[in-house]
């Protein structure tokens, strides 16, 4: 087994066992160092694909931001982070109805790309600067410049955005003065969490 | 030659299986945090399979731009998904999906 192949399974392993670390474990941290596994693998995998800019920018960028981010909104939360599932019997089917339909539309859309196929695609020799820093930038400052500032646009939004979003003050979970029975929903019924679950905390005033 | 990793197929099923797998994390699960990072899952794997055929295909690295948009995509997505979870939570006490019903009642 050549150095190369030793390095995809190594990296395909790490994908896997992350991603099923992930979506299975009880303890959001666990899924959260599970995620952070996978894209360490996926970034090996771009080292492999010739894509070194690639590889870097997700290091930076997912283990480097989005994985911090995950981990601190843990923190905040606390032990609410936990996964208190849905109690037996409420949705339980359709959840794994669906889960089980999606693998196999996966499986089926697999089957059928590789039915007629005999040979394999081998992957050609690409020139020594493919993806490089200075290849992709090249391409992305001459011929997608437009996109790029968008992009720049997007990400402003997107923290201001959530800098608002996140510090909106609650209003629904003031307390229920006494002698008033609950807050009406739109004017409609009654809230059904109003009766069944105390406020925990007091926003502060 | 490499037989592990040298074709492009090979990159194709491990995409699949790591997308199946987030996608089968985000209907089966019900906390919202789990619900996001298997979001990510997806957005991985998309992106694995876009480097893969762009390797396999591309001399223009028009692959790996896409790629790289849609990690700042994910990145924004990401961060106002987080936001949104812990205004949920402020309301709700709860990162359980299943009590953003407000509109049913």
């Amino acid at each position: 087994m050549s150095a190369g192949s030793i390095l995809f399974a190594v990296a395909a392993l790490l994908c896997i066992v992350g991603a099923l670390a992930t979506v299975l474990s009880k303890n959001p941290i666990r899924g959260a160092i599970g995620l952070l596994t996978t894209i360490v693998g996926i970034a090996l995998l771009f080292l492999k694909l010739a894509a070194e800019f690639l590889a870097a920018i997700q290091l930076i960028v997912y283990a480097g931001a989005v994985v911090v981010l995950f981990v601190f909104v843990i923190m905040l939360l606390g032990p609410d982070a936990g996964s208190k599932e849905t109690p037996p019997g409420k949705a339980r089917f359709s959840r794994w109805f669906s889960a089980f339909g999606l693998v196999a539309l996966s499986g089926t859309a697999l089957y059928l790309l590789s039915r007629g196929q005999q040979t394999l695609t081998p992957l050609p020799a690409v020139t020594p600067d493919h993806g490089s820093t200075e290849a992709v930038g090249g391409l992305l400052f001459n011929h997608a410049i437009v996109p790029f500032e968008l992009a720049t646009a997007l990400l402003i939004v997107a923290v201001v955005g959530a800098i608002a979003v996140a510090r909106t003050k609650p209003r629904r979970r003031r307390a229920v003065p006494e002698g008033h029975e609950g807050r009406r929903l739109f004017g409609g019924p009654l809230h059904p969490r109003d009766a069944e679950r105390p406020l925990v905390k007091e926003p502060a005033e | 030659m490499n037989a592990l990793g040298g074709f492009v197929e090979h990159y194709v099923l491990l995409a699949s299986v790591l997308f199946t797998i987030g996608a089968v994390g985000f209907v089966a699960r019900r906390n919202a945090l789990v619900q996001l990072m298997s979001i990510e899952l997806m957005l991985n794997a998309v992106n694995l399979l876009l480097v893969a055929y762009n390797r396999a295909h591309g001399e223009v690295m028009t692959g790996q731009l896409f790629a790289f948009f849609i990690i700042a995509v994910a990145a924004a997505e990401a961060a106002v998904g987080l936001a949104i979870l812990l205004a949920f939570y402020r309301l709700n006490a709860s990162v359980h999906s299943d009590e953003a019903d407000a509109l049913k009642h």
